[in-house]
């Protein structure tokens, strides 16, 4: 019987594998829902400060806050990227680090220089061996990834703009759109891209405790880090949900395996008996 | 009694939502007693309590750790920060995360084990994957 003992191993082997599929994409199904819960949590956050940087770009304030003014002269750009720490979940980072990439080469042949920050493992891994200046790391968030986890990064960053190293800060992750769909997006942050809201009608100004410049400072820079940490959890989501379904089809593939290798085993079982019963008809007949 | 809508969230949940006669929080010049028409004005939290003084009379008490005050004609928000921020804080998180980079820059031969499990699960499903070409080219 040729090589049935090896379709066997095969078998075997693919079954193994199916059960790891299966198990993590069981787990990703239920993980995807704590995610999402995470999501729907941070975002009044999220929206009620955009809603205060809408007032405050249209509040007339004489005093300019830096994130605010676009620099004409632009020599030196920052990305803030967002990826997961684990990998197969299909082409999640490829994807994102693809598109990435094509804005990086888009800065580079304008001669601009690339800094960036990375979030999650995949991302650190990735952009190490690239030529590209890593200014500030963190990885591991896990499954709850809090705010004051990503103080450090975006510090860095915040830094960097205000010292004027950094032009333009964007920041790069998977938005997650739903189970099947996860976009990758390139975000502008700083300068805090012009709203498309009206004018307000009348002239108006806040009363700033202490005073203008200090307020300003504090509110974009918690802005900032609320929309890096709300990518962070859109992300997250979007791992879940990626891994899932390239987990799926990969079980779905397993299965597809097996049953191949198991008629193919069937057929050179069969194979072999055909061959000894007439082996024996054969020598019985020359008797 | 007049009444104005008040909003209190944090980055990581909805603490308060409603209509309140008034809101008292410690800013950073002061207290700070916000009813309703109060002019528009913006100032940082330190931290401590936000009370607010509901329609029917009673009062609620929040702890805020820092963070926002925002007044606008029709609106108080208050955005809490969540977790303990200083500027030495902040400052000490970020030269975490630039060490973290040059220590990523640095290992460049750092061999994980769970990398490892990862490659031969990789591995697995590309001989899957394989089996899948075997497959339809035997159909046909």
């Amino acid at each position: 019987m040729a090589g049935g003992r090896e379709i066997k191993t095969k078998i075997k082997s693919v079954q193994n594998t199916r059960k790891v599929t299966r198990a993590l994409e069981m787990v990703s199904a239920s993980k995807i829902r704590k995610a999402q819960d995470l999501m729907k949590a941070s975002r009044p956050y999220a929206r009620l400060m955009r809603q205060a940087i809408g007032h405050i770009a249209r509040a007339n304030s004489e005093y300019k806050h830096p994130f605010m003014v676009e620099r004409s002269d632009v020599k030196r750009v920052g990305f803030v990227v967002v990826s997961t720490d684990r990998g197969l979940c299909g082409g999640l980072n490829t994807n994102l680090f693809r598109s990435l990439l094509g804005e990086i080469r888009g800065w580079l042949d304008k001669g601009v220089e690339v800094d960036m920050v990375c979030i999650g493992q995949k991302a650190t891994s990735y952009f190490r061996r690239l030529k590209v200046n890593m200014v500030g790391s963190v990885t591991h968030l896990g499954e709850k990834p809090q705010i004051d986890q990503l103080i450090g990064v975006i510090k860095v960053m915040l830094d960097a703009y205000t010292e004027g190293r950094v032009d333009r800060l964007s920041l790069v992750y998977n938005d997650f759109v739903n189970t099947m769909t996860q976009k990758a997006t390139v975000d502008q942050l700083l300068p805090l891209p012009p709203s498309d809201e009206l004018q307000s009608t009348h002239a108006w100004d806040y009363i700033y405790e202490p005073d203008a410049a200090t307020v300003l400072d504090h509110v974009l820079t918690r802005y900032v880090e609320s929309l890096v940490y709300q990518a962070t959890l859109e992300n997250l989501a979007s791992e879940h949900a990626a891994r899932m379904v390239a987990m799926k089809s990969a079980s779905d593939n397993a299965t597809k395996a097996i049953g191949t290798l198991t008629l193919i085993y069937n057929k050179a079982r069969q194979a072999a008996i055909t061959q000894e019963i007439s082996e024996i008809v054969g020598g019985a007949a020359a008797v | 009694m007049s009444t104005i809508r008040c909003d209190i969230v944090s980055a990581e949940k909805e603490i308060f939502h409603g209509n309140v006669s008034m809101v008292i929080a410690t800013g950073e010049m002061g207290e700070l007693g916000i009813a309703p028409r109060h002019a528009p004005l913006i100032t940082r939290l330190k931290p401590g309590q936000v009370r607010l003084k509901l329609e029917n009379g009673d009062e609620q008490f929040f702890y805020v750790s820092g963070g926002i005050l925002e007044v606008q004609p029709q609106v108080v928000t208050v955005l809490a920060d969540t977790a303990e921020r200083a500027a030495d804080l902040d400052e000490a998180a970020a030269r975490k995360a630039k060490d973290e980079a040059e220590r990523a820059l640095a290992n460049r031969t750092d061999a994980m084990e769970i990398a490892d499990a990862q490659n031969q699960l990789a591995q697995a499903l590309a001989q899957l994957q394989a089996l899948e070409h075997l497959r339809r080219s035997l159909k046909h």
